[in-house]
């Protein structure tokens, strides 16, 4: 309720205590589905265990030992290499694509179609279809760049296996930013344009102050969801990969389930996946915030 | 500021037009004159907003040219025409300042940077934003907002013509009244022509000197608010301007006399014999009142009545025909309802269209091509 008196607004708010037990039902499914499993990760990162029901609490041990790994410090460089690469080519590109897209017409569904594809394919059949695509002696990508007198092999050359995950994704997200800036394109109204046709407005000019400012919404979804997805990759690189050649694309899911499921090292694994998530969340947090800072409503 | 003429102008939406029902504007001819306040005035879908578009050159017709000041404009771009649109939800640069906003149409022309600063200080004091120069455009009211649409044509001082598409739609009624006001102020000032597209009578009928009234994609009528009022010259402008609108009435027409539903009705003017035409006499309900004491009038009964506040809307059945019929305030109805028209306020319709009377030579001197 507001109340104004004398140009000063008070806002009073009815309390009722009651409304908790409307809530119960959500908390009771989120607990079940995010808290509880959580927790488990919580309690094996600050315990030791050499038995099944045995366990030594070690306190911040093994967050130690993971921040001061030399290991964990290059996966999460390579993480932040290949997510800032991901996010450079595909959210400019997105915007150029659907900029490019015809507005209205046959060729709207057609392209959208198209667009869709990518989407449509199950992660690692992604990977399993880039792994033959660009082997060097079948493939069709490895053996034209060879025949183009490239030197081209992911499976040994580490700058060769950067390049072929980074098209990968490119080509397998990209569309993502595409379908949603073009949402955001097609939700301007005609006017817009017809008026900064009459002021005399370029087309960058057009771009500059009608359409990036329309698009300013989705493009941050486009950019937290691009974030999140390619700073927890995993199937892909994996299935084309598996991390190599050497450690070259051991990311930081890579690594985390090396340690958990090939080293059994489950203490400094549930560390690394809180420190993970925390990541992930504090980033989103700081972008969104960033982002959306001085927009009204 | 120019001149603009329409010349044998149509247009349809579809790609090859067949039947006079597919075109959206049927062929018209018209001069609008340097420095006018023209309002296109009629319901959604009768192609006022075709017309507007057509003239802003954001539309290319489909036969026809429209001329500026001699020169043919028919397939240049708006940019080319020189010409500045509002339109009905208010279009702002939200990213920039309502300085920025005002000064934007000037900086894409190129035009001196000390130039742009005088004018967009002395259109922000016009619009009284002065205030709000250096707030984001975005976070202002509609009203505000739409006051930039429109600062933004008039900055370009020499703009041929300024067109409005219903600019007044998503403004608050108490404000409406403000930017109407504020609006004649700028056309008096800076005497550009200016077209103004609305649904509104109210609005056109105060803001032009002239009003366009449109029908089924043609123009009905031209005329000044009082000619319309007073000698509407198709039957919908009678109906559609006025609150309510004119009493139209199906009727027989011999000599200077109607006939509605066997009642005589005098016309005051001679209109001899009239054939094959569908005939109707329209009437103001301000120019229809109910007989006092042994006065003969036409009988009719009592259907409703509507008090508006100065007066009293009293909806009567002659026949089987609804009339509405205005009563000052203070004046009690009769126990017998009957009516008498003012002669010299009655119109002759045949086929919709204003029939002129014959002179006294019997001689026909107007309107005769639908008979």
């Amino acid at each position: 309720m507001i109340i104004r008196s004398w140009g000063i607004v008070m806002i009073t708010k009815t309390i009722n205590q009651k409304a908790w037990l409307l809530v119960l039902p959500v908390l009771l499914v989120v607990s079940l589905n995010a808290i509880i499993p959580l927790m488990t990760v919580v309690n094996y990162s600050i315990q030791d265990t050499f038995s099944p029901g045995v366990f030594f609490f070690e306190g911040t041990k093994w967050y130690q030992e993971v921040l001061s790994s030399p290991r964990f410090h290059s996966a999460l460089g390579r993480q932040l290499l290949y997510t800032g690469i991901i996010l450079l080519i595909e959210i400019p590109l997105g915007v150029a694509v659907a900029l490019a897209m015809p507005r209205k017409g046959p060729w709207v569904s057609v392209c959208l179609v198209l667009m869709a594809l990518p989407l449509l394919i199950p992660w690692n059949v992604v990977g399993a279809m880039w792994n033959i695509f660009a082997l060097p002696d079948i493939g069709l990508l490895g053996y034209g760049l060879n025949w183009l007198g490239f030197d081209y092999n992911y499976t040994q050359q580490p700058l060769a296996a950067w390049f072929t995950i980074i098209l990968m994704d490119v080509w397998h997200w990209t569309s993502l930013v595409v379908l949603l800036a073009y949402a955001g394109l097609s939700s301007i109204p005609d006017a817009y344009f017809q008026a900064a046709k009459i002021d005399g407005a370029g087309s960058f000019a057009v771009f500059r102050y009608i359409q990036l400012p329309k698009m300013k919404r989705v493009l941050i979804i486009a950019l937290l969801l691009r974030f999140m997805d390619s700073f927890m990759v995993y199937t892909e690189p994996f299935v084309l990969t598996g991390g190599g050649p050497g450690n070259s694309t051991t990311f930081l899911s890579i690594d985390l389930v090396k340690a958990a499921i090939g080293e059994f090292n489950l203490g400094i694994a549930a560390a690394m996946s809180i420190l993970y998530f925390l990541m992930t969340l504090l980033v989103c947090w700081v972008f969104y915030t960033v982002m959306m800072r001085g927009e009204d409503s | 500021m120019a001149q603009i003429k329409i010349d044998r102008l149509a247009h349809s939406y579809y790609a090859k037009p067949e039947t006079e029902e597919d075109f959206a504007l049927k062929e018209m001819d018209y001069l609008w004159d340097d420095g006018g306040a023209y309002a296109l005035l009629g319901p959604s879908g009768c192609g006022k907003t075709t017309l507007l578009n057509i003239i802003s050159g954001l539309l290319v017709p489909s036969r026809g040219r429209i001329i500026f000041d001699n020169v043919d404009v028919t397939t240049k771009t708006p940019e080319e025409r020189n010409i500045a649109q509002v339109f009905q939800f208010p279009v702002i640069y939200d990213t920039m300042s309502v300085a920025e906003n005002l000064a934007f149409p000037l900086v894409n022309r190129g035009i001196d940077r000390s130039e742009v600063g005088r004018r967009v200080k002395d259109m922000l004091e016009t619009l009284e934003l002065s205030a709000k120069a250096n707030h984001k455009a975005r976070g202002l009211t509609a009203d505000e907002k739409q006051k930039i649409s429109l600062g933004r044509g008039l900055v370009r001082y020499d703009v041929n013509a300024i067109l409005f598409d219903e600019p007044l739609t998503v403004i608050d009624p108490q404000m409406k009244w403000q930017l109407r006001t504020k609006l004649k102020e700028l056309h008096e000032r800076f005497e550009h022509t200016m077209i103004y597209v609305t649904h509104d009578q109210t609005e056109a009928l105060t803001f032009a000197d002239k009003v366009v009234v449109m029908y089924e994609g043609e123009v009905v009528q031209i005329g000044t608010p009082a000619e319309l009022f007073e000698r509407p010259r198709h039957t919908f402008v009678g109906y559609f301007i006025g609150s309510p609108g004119m009493n139209i009435l199906p009727c027989e027409i011999e000599g200077n006399k109607a006939f509605v539903a066997g009642h005589s009705v005098d016309l005051g003017a001679n209109y001899g014999p009239v054939d094959g035409a569908r005939l109707e006499l329209g009437v103001r309900p301000e120019f229809v009142r109910f007989t006092e004491g042994v006065e003969a009038g036409i009988p009719v009964s009592l259907v409703s009545v509507d008090d508006v506040g100065r007066h009293r809307i009293v909806k009567v059945r002659l026949a089987q025909h609804e009339m509405n019929v205005i009563v000052p305030e203070g004046r009690a109805l009769p126990d017998k309802l009957a009516v008498v028209f003012d002669a010299e306020r009655c119109g002759v319709y045949a086929n919709s269209h204003l029939l002129e009377p014959e002179d006294f030579d019997n001689q026909v001197v107007g309107y005769r091509d639908d008979y």
